[in-house]
């Protein structure tokens, strides 16, 4: 009766889940194994081309391997800009603080392709950065900010911050705060305070929070399709170009089932190894 | 100069008076409690000690040196903490050696006085545990031995046996003693568990609203209390209000609800008073001369029983020893007793503002 009942209850997210998310999923699948003809369109019958070509292509490495560079370096800078941050905010008085959380959160609440675009106003060779410094007599031609790897890293890690704050704020406030006097007590300066007490006890922090900035960084779309442009490639504007220029579905499917594998294995492997590592510390 | 002494510590937070006027001299070697109810004042005391709060005026000296300059890092005092505050990504062993680190010992003497420590704690067994896998008890040796490992000058403890359960916290009780003396350390230790404070210290110091209340040894305290306050606070006491109407070098006469009593002489002027008396020190006579009352209430405590009796002074608390033998069940007649010296008259309290 009550496994009945709790099943009963849980239909309309099953049914949500099922329709919005496996489905689509599997037809994806499915999609990545057929075959494309230029003339012919798609036809439905079951091989590993798609693959093949991918796997055979130095072209889609490269690819691959901007994308996880954009995201690791995304997920590092934003440890370094969170962590800070994350214990600043800890520290305040509850009203400075819940302001506090409210600006951090602020990229969050703007959609992405205007904030986006705000950002390609500042970064543009006619942009607010590059007509101030020429305005200043700092540079004589602008820097080139616009459709690079690195315009889009800062992006990125502008909206994916909160993500970092939010779980290492988290780690924080499960920790004792007499541990920092403890350490003080002992004679341990603020440095090696927060090197050799709260930095350790929040490294947990930092890795779920790593996990989420990784994955929404390597595969998000609108802040590389607009900085980037067609010459900084990522692997989700790779799948988009697949589907609505080239009308390569079948390809498209399959690079965008490479890259939800990839970050898989990332995500369980780094997961894997952050509970090895601190099973024993953190019960 | 004492080894500790406090002159006029006073901690003000905008116009709340947290501590005020705080005087107190620890003799080396001793076992001190601030003991008071929460919101005495006695954490935030044990704060400025360890200099984690700044007083707002008086100061502090410890052997002679005064600490109003120096941070609390370089107090080098020893400090365990209510939550014990382990620093859970160490092992045991680590969480002891950090303070001999931050002193820049080398690893052989770190090792010899970490391992001398554990086993002053009896934790030699456990020393490469995670504080994770350790119960309550076990964790508090650990904050002990790592607050004890750096051979601090003064061990100060807040509330260091409040988060383990009764029969832990007697055992511990022994043990804290046992450790304290061994290691020879003048000790400071703030709490709101009376019993533990008796059983702990050389002297207690009892707080309220921020001021000394009593200071004395635990049976001084207990025995000779000076207020109603302290004499309620420590142990269980019936406190009356009464009037002193005569007092001659022989004894004092109270009146209480029209009830005369007797005590032994006090130097207090004649008027409105408070009389207590202990509920152990109350007997149930057998003769029809004394007080009468009636059994309200019966508890069986196992080695004792608690009786709460009405009389013609109030309801009166009364314990008994239990001795095999039922004692008066609810609704019976009982006639009370008692030796006229265990009777105290106090003085009437007067409420303070704190601010």
């Amino acid at each position: 009766m009550t496994g009945q009942r709790s099943w009963s209850l849980s239909a309309p997210a099953l049914a949500l889940f099922g329709v919005l998310l496996v489905v689509p999923l599997i037809m994806t699948f499915v999609l990545s194994f057929n075959s494309f003809d230029f003339y012919e369109g798609i036809s439905n019958d079951i091989s590993l081309a798609n693959y093949k070509e991918v796997l055979g292509d130095s072209y889609f490495y490269e690819i691959f391997a901007r994308t996880f560079a954009i995201a690791l370096a995304t997920t590092v800078i934003c440890a370094i800009i969170g962590v800070p941050q994350a214990y600043f905010l800890n520290r305040m008085t509850p009203f400075w603080r819940s302001v506090m959380v409210l600006v951090t959160l602020g990229p969050l609440l703007i959609s992405v392709v205007v904030r986006t675009l705000g950002w390609a106003i500042l970064l543009g060779n006619k942009g607010v950065i590059n007509t101030a410094l020429t305005d200043f007599g700092l540079i004589e031609r602008p820097v080139k900010m616009m459709y690079t790897s690195g315009g889009i890293v800062l992006a990125l890690v502008h909206v994916m911050i909160p993500f970092m704050v939010l779980a290492v704020w988290a780690s924080l406030q499960r920790q004792d705060p007499a541990t920092e006097a403890a350490a003080e007590s002992l004679g341990a300066g603020p440095v090696v305070i927060f090197r050799r007490v709260v930095f350790p006890q929040v490294i947990p922090g930092i890795l779920s929070g790593s996990l989420i900035v990784f994955s929404l960084s390597a595969s998000a779309f609108a802040t590389p399709a607009i900085l980037g442009g067609r010459r900084i490639k990522v692997v989700s504007t790779t799948v988009y170009d697949e589907f609505m220029n080239t009308l390569n579905w079948p390809l498209g499917a399959a690079i965008a089932m490479l890259l939800l594998l990839a970050v898989l294995v990332i995500m369980v492997s780094w997961n894997r190894l952050v509970e090895r590592r601190y099973s024993e510390v953190f019960a | 100069m004492a080894f500790l002494e406090l002159q006029g510590l006073t901690k003000l937070y905008n116009h709340f008076v947290a501590v005020s006027n705080f005087d107190l001299k620890v003799d080396k070697g001793s076992f001190v409690s601030l003991l008071g109810p929460s919101g005495c004042g006695k954490t935030t005391t044990l704060q400025m000690i360890a200099g984690f709060t700044e007083p707002s005026s008086g100061s502090i000296f410890l052997n002679g040196k005064d600490l109003s300059n120096i941070p609390a890092r370089k107090r080098g005092l020893g400090i365990v903490f209510q939550s014990y505050a382990l620093f859970m990504h160490m092992t045991v062993a680590e969480n002891v050696a950090f303070g001999l680190e931050m002193r820049k010992i080398d690893r052989s003497e770190r090792d010899r006085r970490v391992a001398d420590t554990l086993e002053l704690v009896h934790l030699a067994h456990l020393a490469d545990r995670y504080p994770v896998a350790m119960s309550g008890g076990q964790r508090q040796r650990v904050a002990l031995a790592r607050a004890l490992v750096i051979e601090p000058e003064l061990l100060l403890l807040d509330e260091p046996l409040s988060n383990l359960d009764a029969k832990l916290r007697e055992e511990m009780q022994l043990e804290l003693r046992r450790i304290q003396q061994e290691a020879g350390v003048t000790t400071v230790m703030v709490t709101h568990d009376q019993s533990e404070a008796m059983a702990l210290s050389d002297s207690v110091v009892v707080m309220e609203n921020g001021k000394i209340r009593q200071e004395a040894t635990p049976f001084d305290v207990y025995e000779t209390p000076t207020s109603p306050f302290v004499s309620n606070f420590l142990g269980k006491s019936n406190n009356m209000r009464a009037e002193l109407i005569s007092q001659t070098p022989d004894g004092a006469i109270v009146e209480c609800n029209g009830i005369r009593l007797e005590s032994d002489p006090v130097s207090l002027p004649q008027g409105p008073v408070v009389v207590a008396i202990r509920p152990e020190r109350i007997e149930i006579a057998s003769s029809a001369t004394d007080i009468p009352g009636r059994v309200t209430e019966r508890v069986f405590l196992g080695s004792q029983w608690l009786l709460k009796v009405e009389t013609g002074l109030g309801e009166l608390l009364v314990t008994r020893r239990n001795t095999g033998h039922r004692e008066a069940a609810p609704g019976d007649q009982v006639f009370l007793n008692w030796d006229r010296r265990h009777l105290r008259i106090l003085p009437v309290e007067q409420k303070v503002s704190r601010t």
